[in-house]
């Protein structure tokens, strides 16, 4: 960390801006681009303030165009510049899906290590805020399975930042993912300055000694609620907060589980080929032995997500997570 | 000549902005003219409406339409009963003429799937959210109808800042390629969220992009209902019927503004001046065509009055259908994924059916 230890009561979105603002003043390579993140400061307000600050140069409104935001980001960082590309809503990712995995996922592994795309693009995912169709979905599993991608999601301001600015500096294309739910549920403490989260950590949020379950994301919140509830019924939870996707903290995935035994993953996105299948399979491949109960996966279903009128209903609820932790512990 | 026949750069118009004819009204009766200007009051008292509605928590977000009335009742007048309609996400005005009810565009934005579900005799298709994505979707349906020896046009809406997307030059490529009978209407209302039309593209106008695509394209002003019809009719018959060395396909550059926000989660006064919304204001297209109507004897203060009170009527009585529709039932997110129910599915929804039925409401819906 650096000298200034001051810290600041910020939101989650305020710790994305606070990250960005951080790193734009340390290093003149870093610049910010896509649809509205200029004078608008952002749809969600994570830019606010940076092109007064920055100029056009460095906060820079780009046309309505994915593929292009990242693809001409790409180049960008082939270059020696340190891109961090805006998509408006994780939803509107897909047209630069291409240039994403086919590029730069790729770019070094194909030149032998010539080319490298230092690029982090920060989306916001995730469901609850009775958003439009197409607004609300959690598709980080298509960049999991993405070699040569690393996939961030944090659930914290403090992580926020200090994972942002991890992404910022790593050598390699980072997918960002930022929970919109909880963009502005609650306020934490960052501190001022620079300071990283390293990527690839998980974080114990509540220690536990009959269960491990494991969540990232908005999906953070509900199941500490969960384990809360529980604790009054003697159920003894430890929750896991992924905060990197991929690569997975497989050291602390399968230490909490040792010490439990049993295991629930909570996540919004569908259940099949979610993440939920990836930490089972950790789960059966290193700590077999330890293993008394079959892990639950309290996930989205696997429809398309719906309109706001139902999305209560497919998001894992703190009853849905209960209900899946006991049925993990009464086994 | 054709009205599609003219220099991109140089726009069609029929009436000023105070309503005198500056150009060749379309033949049209007068039932039509007087439908037209309801219809655009209603989209406008619709909009006006919905925006309320949201304001109060009675709605989800809303991508208002005000502004843009001419562009969409003149274009969906144009269209024969038998064409085919792509909407983007804003259309509501062009959907209600087409046949949509207001209730279902109601319950779309209340975040009821019925919302989606287009009435089997409507030939439209559902919103696209997504930019620019329905355009290849009209190239490849009026492709079809075009493989299957049937005489219909497809008319598809998209704003200034979908003409950037990768997916506007495939579908104008295509169109070019294959002559599709394709009308391609660019609502181009100059801004897209905070980002203005300059940023979009360094091309003089979006109307000339079809030079490069080897077929029509027109500059519209999209707030003179009659000059987007003219547009649009005659890009229709085109699309049918193309002369001798005519190519089906036209894009139509409709240059109008959005006065509202877009959508009601976004506030303009953060990227653009009042001055500005204030000089767009005086070509509002509804007193515009009002005036024509009134000057040319068609309307008068008591017809006036009558068709905004039957209009305030209509838009009340969906909106009191549209709130006392039930809630969906939960289960219902299970169906339609596919034709038939996968297993997985299947015990999902049991599993789902399970839990509610233990829980109930409380066990899911937050606060």
């Amino acid at each position: 960390m650096s000298q200034s230890q001051q810290t600041q009561n910020l939101t989650l979105v305020q710790a994305v801006r606070d990250g960005l603002y951080t790193e734009m003043q340390a290093d003149d390579r870093v610049v910010v681009m896509g649809e509205d993140v200029g004078k608008n400061g952002g749809v969600f307000r994570a830019t606010e303030g940076l092109w007064d600050e920055f100029g056009d140069d460095r906060v820079i409104d780009t046309p309505l165009a994915e593929s292009g935001i990242a693809g001409t980001a790409i180049g960008m960082a082939t270059m020696g510049m340190r891109p961090v590309a805006e998509m408006q809503f994780s939803g509107f990712m897909y047209p630069a899906f291409d240039q994403i995995v086919s590029h730069a996922a790729r770019l070094r592994n194909r030149s032998r290590g010539r080319f490298t795309c230092p690029l982090v693009v920060r989306a916001p995912y995730g469901g609850g805020i009775r958003a439009p169709e197409h607004h609300s979905e959690s598709k980080e599993a298509f960049y999991t399975h993405e070699s040569g991608l690393k996939v961030v999601i944090p659930s914290t301001p403090y992580d926020t930042k200090g994972l942002l600015i991890s992404a910022i500096r790593d050598p390699d294309p980072v997918i960002f993912l930022e929970p919109k739910l909880i963009y502005r549920a609650f306020r934490g403490d960052v501190p001022e300055g620079d300071y990283e989260i390293p990527i690839g950590e998980a974080s114990v949020r509540r220690e536990g000694t009959d269960i491990s379950v494991y969540t990232y994301g908005a999906m953070t919140r509900p199941t500490l609620d969960a384990a809360e509830n529980l604790d009054e019924e003697g159920i003894s939870v430890e929750v896991v907060d992924l905060r990197t996707v991929s690569p997975m903290d497989k050291e602390t995935v399968v230490e909490s589980f040792k010490k439990t035994g049993r295991a629930a993953v909570v996540h919004e996105a569908p259940k099949t080929a979610g993440l939920g299948a990836e930490i089972t399979a950790t789960i059966q491949e290193e700590a077999l032995l330890y293993q008394e109960a079959p892990v639950e996966r309290i996930a989205g279903y696997d429809v398309p997500y719906p309109l706001y009128a139902l999305e209560d209903y497919y998001l894992p609820s703190v009853a849905r997570v209960e209900e899946g932790i006991r049925d993990a512990v009464e086994f | 000549m054709s009205v599609l026949q003219r220099d991109p750069q140089d726009m069609l118009r029929v009436l000023d902005e105070d309503g005198e004819p500056v150009g060749e009204v379309p033949d049209l009766s007068d039932d039509e003219l007087v439908t037209m200007y309801r219809e655009m009051y209603l989209a406008r008292h619709f909009d006006t409406r919905a925006v309320s509605l949201q304001r109060q928590g009675r709605m989800g977000t809303y991508p208002p339409l005000s502004g843009q009335e001419g562009a969409q009742i003149g274009s969906a007048f144009a269209l024969d009963e038998e064409d085919w309609m792509f909407p983007s996400y804003r259309e509501h005005g062009a959907a209600l003429h087409r046949g949509l009810p207001l209730k279902r565009t109601l319950l779309y934005w209340m975040g009821h799937e019925k919302g989606n579900q287009i009435p089997d005799h409507v030939n439209m298709f559902p919103v696209a959210v997504p930019i620019a994505t329905q355009i290849l979707h009209a190239t490849g349906a009026a492709w079809a109808k075009k493989l299957q020896d049937k005489n219909e046009a497809v008319i598809c809406y998209f704003g200034d800042g979908g003409t950037s997307e990768g997916d506007f030059h495939e579908g104008l490529n295509f169109a070019g390629v294959f002559d599709t009978p394709n009308v391609f209407f660019c609502n181009n209302n100059q801004w897209a969220i905070s980002v203005p039309r300059e940023r979009q593209t360094a091309s003089a106008t979006i109307a000339q992009k079809a030079v490069a695509y080897g077929f029509e394209g027109v500059q519209v002003d999209g707030m003179d209902p009659l000059a987007v019809y003219a547009a649009t009719r005659a890009a229709v018959e085109k699309a049918k019927n193309p002369g001798e060395g005519e190519r089906r396909p036209t894009l139509i550059e409709a240059v109008q503004y959005r006065f509202g926000a877009h959508t009601t989660a976004d506030d303009p006064t953060v990227y653009r001046d009042s001055d500005e919304v204030e000089q767009w204001k005086k070509k509002d297209p509804i007193p515009r065509l009002e005036r024509f109507l009134r000057d040319t004897g068609r309307l008068d203060d008591e017809k006036v009055d009558a068709i905004h009170a039957e209009v305030e009527d209509q838009v009340a009585t969906a909106i009191k259908e549209a709130e006392a529709e039930p809630r969906p039932e939960p289960e219902e997110m299970f169906n339609n994924v596919f034709a038939e129910m996968t297993p997985e599915i299947r015990a999902q929804a049991d599993e789902f059916a399970e839990l509610y039925e233990k829980h109930g409401d409380e066990g899911f819906l937050r606060e």
